[in-house]
Parts: C-alpha cells; sequence; structure tokens
C-alpha cells in the first residue's frame, strides 16, 4: 500500500504499542551535546541502568563552547564543568565523543549530516529541538527533552504517538538573492507557528528537488520554528551522491544495497497526506523577520502588516507600517546550525568580497563544525571575510543563544542567519534580533543596516 | 522523579493566569540558566526577563503565590526542547498547565514529569484566566479521566491526548520502566534494520 517515508520509517521502527497506547520507538541513532545530558546520565545511574546502545550514541560539545579560542580549561568555569561532565560521562558508558580539540567538533547537526551518521530511513533523537534538520536526509528526526534523552540512554527507545503528515510543495524556481531560509521564513510566515503543532512537514516540489543537502537542511532546521516537530525531505540522487563516501557511510557493495533500502523508504508517488499546501517559489522574496517569533516576518521591503497593539511592534521598536529595511544594526551574526555551512558562507563571502564591514557594526562568522571551518579556508573564504572586517571564528553555537561569551549587548540589534528571533535569545534579554539569509546578513553588515542583498549581488549576464 | 510514579487522577490548587500566545521556552527559562549540570534551584529563574520587565508579571503578583495549575493561551512552551522549562514550572509548583494548545515537545516533556497539559478552546482560557484574576483564592479542579476543569461556580471541557491521560491515570506516565521491561523485542527490531546489520 502507497506510503509516506513518515510512516515507512515509523512502522520499521515500532517494538510495540505501549499500555497507555503510545509506540515503543527505537531510536536509530542518538546524539547528545553537554547542555541536555548532565542531568540524564545522573538519572540513569540513581536507577543504576546502564547505556544500552553506547555505539548508537555520539557526543559533541557546542553549546556552551567559547569560539574566539578553544583552549582547555575554559576560562568559564561553567562550561568547564560541563564539557568535563560530558567528557566523564561520556567515558564511562563507552560513548565516541568529539570534543572542542578534536577535528570533527561541530554543531551536533551539522557534523551529524557531515560524517555521514545520519541516514536515510533512520529514527533519529536529541536532546535539541533543531533535531528536525537531519529530515533533509530522509530520516524521521526530532527534538526530544532531557528525560527522554534518559530514556534512550536506557532502553534506545522513546514512548511517542505518531504524528500526522503535511505535504508541503515548492514550485517553481526562486529569484536571484532567494535562499532556503526565504522559504522555509515564508512557509512559516504563511502556516503560522504553531500551524505544525502535531504535524511532520514532508518538503517536496521541483524547488526542493533541485537544492542542495545544505540548503534543504535549512529547510527542515526551522520546522520546529513552525510548530513541526520533524521536517524531511525524500531521499534522492542528491542524498545518495551527498553520502557516497563519507566516514560513517556504508561503504563498496554496501552503499549500493543502502541505495535500494533508502529508495524504498521514500513515500510512495501515490501516498496520502493529512494535508498539502503548495507555494510559488516565484513568489518567494528576501525575508526578514520583524517580531518576536520566526513568523512574524516579511519581505525586506514590505510594510509591517501587524496589529499596532502587537507587543512585538513595541519590544523591536518598528512604528506600524514601518519597513524593516533600512533599519540600522549593531551586530552582524552569520552562523549556526540553519546556516552555518560551507555553502552559506560561499553565499555571505559573493557578498563581501570588495567590501568592508561598515564602522559600527560588529560582525561574526562562525562555522558550524572544524570541518566547515576547514573547507572554507582551504577555500580562502576567511580571507575575504577577515579582509572585510569580518571576526573568524571556531566552531560552535555562538550567538545563536545565550549560553557562551558571544552575546548581544543592551538593546541591540543583530542580524542573524540563525533561527530564533525570540526575546532574549541572543543573550540580553532587550536584544533584538533580525532573522534572514546568510547573504542578506552579510549585505547588512557592509551597509550597517538591513539592505535588500540583490542589489549587491552582480547582475545576472544577459 | 521516582521510579515508579503514583496515579494522578486529578490535579487541585489555585490558579496562575498567564495571558499570550507563543510563549517560548526561552522566556520560560532564559538559556544562561541552562548553564548548570543539574536541574536544582531552576524555580528561581522562571520567567526571569519577563519578571524584570514588568513589576506586574503575574509571577511576581502576590496574590498568585503559591498557585499550582497555570492557565495560558496558545502554543504555550513553542521553541527549544529545554526541559528546564518545564522543570521550573514543576519545581515552583505548578502541577498543571491548562491553555489554548501547547508545543509538542513541550507537552511530552511535562507528561514526562506528571504535569499534565489541559487543552481547552479560546473562550473557555479566556474565562478561567478571568475569574482567576478577580477570584485568585479559587480552587480549580481538573479531572484527568474527565477533562472537565471545575473553578466556582465555572466548568470548561478540556481535553489530553488519549495516551498521556492514560499514562496519568493508570501512573505509567514516566516510561522508563516499560520501555526495558520486554527487552529482546527492543533487540529484535534492531537486529532487522538494515542500518545496524550493515546492509548485509
Amino acid at each position: 500500500m502507497a506510503d509516506t517515508l513518515f510512516h515507512k520509517v515509523w512502522n520499521a521502527h515500532a517494538v510495540r504499542t505501549l499500555p497507555s497506547g503510545q509506540t515503543q520507538l527505537f531510536v536509530g541513532l542518538h546524539l547528545v551535546h553537554e547542555v541536555t545530558t548532565p542531568q540524564a546520565f545522573d538519572m540513569l545511574r540513581q536507577h543504576g541502568w546502564r547505556v544500552a546502545y553506547p555505539e548508537r550514541t555520539f557526543a559533541t560539545v557546542d553549546h556552551i563552547v567559547p569560539t574566539s579560542t578553544q583552549r582547555r580549561p575554559f576560562l568559564d568555569v561553567m562550561a568547564e564543568e560541563m564539557t568535563s561532565a560530558l567528557e566523564r560521562n561520556c567515558r564511562d558508558a563507552g560513548i565516541r565523543l568529539w570534543a572542542p580539540d578534536n577535528e570533527n567538533q561541530g554543531i551536533v547537526h551539522v557534523i551529524g549530516p557531515e560524517l555521514g551518521l545520519t541516514q536515510p530511513g533512520m529514527t533519529i533523537a536529541c536532546g535539541d529541538s533543531h533535531t528536525s534538520t537531519h529530515g533533509a536526509l530522509g530520516a524521521i528526526a526530532f527534538g526530544i527533552g532531557t528525560s527522554q534523552v534518559r530514556d534512550v540512554l536506557a532502553s534506545q527507545c522513546l514512548a511517542l504517538d505518531p504524528l500526522k503528515v503535511r505535504r508541503i510543495d515548492i514550485n517553481g524556481r526562486l529569484g536571484r538573492g532567494v535562499y532556503a531560509k526565504d522559504v522555509i521564513l515564508t512557509i512559516i510566515r504563511r502556516l503560522g507557528v504553531q500551524g505544525g503543532v502535531g504535524y511532520a512537514y514532508e518538503y517536496g516540489g521541483p524547488t526542493i528537488d533541485a537544492m542542495s543537502i545544505d540548503e534543504r537542511m535549512t529547510i527542515c532546521n526551522m520546522s520546529i520554528e513552525g510548530g513541526a516537530r520533524i521536517g524531511y525531505v525524500n531521499p534522492d540522487e542528491t542524498t545518495f551522491a551527498f553520502l557516497r563516501g563519507r566516514r560513517f557511510s556504508p561503504a563498496g557493495d554496501a552503499f549500493d544495497r543502502a541505495v535500494r533500502w533508502w529508495r524504498e523508504m521514500a513515500s510512495d508517488r501515490d501516498a496520502s497526506y493529512d494535508d498539502r499546501v503548495a507555494f510559488d517559489a516565484a513568489a518567494i522574496e528576501p525575508t526578514v523577520t520583524w517580531g518576536i517569533n520566526p513568523g512574524q516576518s516579511v519581505a525586506v521591503s514590505e510594510p509591517i502588516a501587524a496589529d499596532p497593539h502587537d507587543e512585538a511592534l513595541a519590544f523591536m521598536g518598528f512604528a506600524p507600517g514601518a519597513r524593516v529595511v533600512g533599519t540600522r544594526i549593531d551586530v552582524a551574526f552569520i552562523g549556526s546550525c540553519t546556516n552555518g555551512r560551507l555553502s552559506d558562507l560561499e553565499e555571505a563571502a559573493r557578498v563581501v568580497r570588495g567590501r568592508h564591514v561598515a564602522p559600527h557594526v560588529k560582525a561574526l562568522i562562525v562555522p558550524g563544525s572544524q570541518a566547515v571551518r576547514r573547507a572554507a579556508e582551504a577555500r580562502g573564504l576567511h580571507e575575504a571575510f577577515i579582509d572585510a572586517g569580518f571576526e573568524w571564528r571556531g566552531a560552535g553555537c555562538s550567538m545563536c543563544l545565550g549560553m557562551n561569551p558571544d552575546r548581544l549587548e543592551g538593546r541591540q540589534v543583530s542580524a542573524s542567519s540563525s533561527n530564533r528571533n525570540f526575546k532574549g535569545r541572543q543573550g540580553s534579554p532587550t536584544g533584538r534580533t533580525l532573522l534572514m539569509s546568510p547573504a542578506m546578513v552579510a549585505a547588512a553588515a557592509i551597509a550597517g543596516e538591513v539592505v535588500d542583498v540583490r542589489e549587491m549581488l552582480d547582475p545576472v549576464p544577459a | 522523579m521516582s521510579h515508579q510514579p503514583s496515579a494522578i487522577s486529578h490535579v487541585e490548587g489555585r490558579g496562575l493566569p498567564l495571558p499570550g500566545d507563543d510563549i517560548d521556552t526561552d522566556r520560560i527559562m532564559p538559556a544562561r540558566f541552562l548553564r548548570a549540570v543539574s536541574f536544582d534551584g531552576l524555580e528561581r529563574h522562571l520567567f526571569e526577563d519577563d519578571r524584570a520587565a514588568d513589576a506586574r508579571h503575574p509571577f511576581n503578583d502576590p496574590r498568585f503565590a503559591g498557585a499550582s495549575i497555570l492557565i495560558v493561551n496558545a502554543n504555550f512552551g513553542c521553541g527549544s526542547s529545554r526541559e528546564h522549562a518545564p522543570q521550573g514550572l514543576a519545581r515552583s509548583g505548578i502541577r498543571a498547565v491548562v491553555g489554548e494548545s501547547f508545543s509538542d515537545i513541550f507537552q511530552g516533556n511535562a507528561a514526562m514529569l506528571g504535569m499534565p497539559c489541559f487543552a481547552v478552546d479560546r473562550a473557555s482560557a479566556a474565562q478561567l484566566q478571568a475569574l482567576v484574576e478577580a477570584a485568585p483564592d479559587t480552587v480549580i479542579t481538573a479531572d484527568v479521566a474527565t477533562g472537565a476543569i471545575a473553578a466556582g461556580s465555572l466548568t470548561v471541557d478540556a481535553s489530553l491526548p488519549a495516551a498521556l491521560r492514560d499514562g496519568f491515570l493508570s501512573g505509567q506516565w514516566n516510561p522508563t520502566a516499560m520501555l526495558l521491561e520486554r527487552f529482546d523485542e527492543v533487540r529484535a527490531v534492531a537486529a532487522r534494520l538494515p542500518y545496524i546489520r550493515g546492509f548485509n
């Protein structure tokens, strides 16, 4: 019977129906980081439980690591304590950890795909809501809380209810200067920040088919910002080409057998969905958020349409009907699990070459992983950024969230390639975040204010 | 935190109205308080930035001190998966949340702590908030089995996802022991998965 990837993966990993009616679901890949796990390991110890499948859990350090220098011990005593706790827990349990001094360290959602750990048809869980990122490779991947991390460590399973599936088609071609980030911001704006509650989002259609894995990851990453705990793209030739030759990918004949299974797991052409929506790619413009949730966005030159009494307007300092274009910025941040990959840095570098960051702007480039950093340096991107006045940092979550030394101060305005514009998200309770694509952040850094990046890109040859 | 949790048939206590849609977990528990290796003391930082910015924030209001039922609006707990948010609520004495809707991850995390999230319609949430605002001493009873929420002369209908509801009623809302119970079946599923078999 025709079915979706979501249901095929769910059924392949269902152990049994629990007395509560929930499904006991096997987790194929468990990723952990330093913030949401120490309590889980403590709970395991309290109960005398062992880690059931240590070889199916992988760990790294990303949220609290400083990105200016990663020399140990960290000056930040708590960052050092949290990192040491993870090192101890992983050593005791036999879990592989890529610590800050390891060449594979990076943001957990960047390194999973990069190392080939993330594969189609898997169930993937991590104590982080942006685990939906891994769906770009055709996995069913979702964020969990610390008590659930405990459950996965103890049993490699979770007790869950299945989700409904909404198919989201993107048709047509994106215009110049319009990126995956603009697509997902537009989706969230239309469907709402809670439109995806109870759903997994399946993204498809010609625009998605034409996208790289990096671009698909940007889209799947922000599914949770639209309320959908899971977002995925069916595996295709782009997926298989991405996975070939990666460290944890199957090799040799096993790769060919894997591709056959991965193809079978993709949604069938005549699968039915609980809901379907479609978007016209050509109508999507460079998009920026103006408010305090990721659904509050507009095309960069479009007036903000909001209730004049909306608390978001007052917090952000926008008058009703104002435009975001022209907003002076203090900080430009390019990085995060949403947009901290090589292709993001390449797009940003295209904008900054031969230009300079405005004198009043603090501008950071934070590669999503040490491998991204090395690849960017091999292409000379770091020189383009440094010459333009950007700081070139080490790998980590950095200014996406206020857990490490990279933070906004006071009411600073940040142009950010990250995923959340919540009040206080970037580390200052009164700081203001404008979410946009990495190319748009680069353009804002140069101009010192929000601009339409299309004005800075070379014209398309006739 | 008990290994074998007890059944939760109802939650009774005074209410705390927290109006507003899309209240995210960064607001409930700002990220800097996740810089810790335990959940101890999180209750002190609940809504810390919102409370500092607004002296009249409901969590600052002495009329609601000691309340155990939080009354919210739509999409409560959206954003980050941090369990620190429901942990902070639970540690401050909140034992149930009543609201229009909840993020999937928040609702699951709250359930793991034995904290039911009751969904009510928009009008009912507004009525309950208004009632508690006017009469903070009103005792509210939220019944897990029937979904009836009684507050003084007001009764509204609420719902819980069936599996979570049954888990609360049977005392099986903390599933680890269940997940470990028939581990041969877990091993059988793992052994069948092509990627675990190395695609052989």
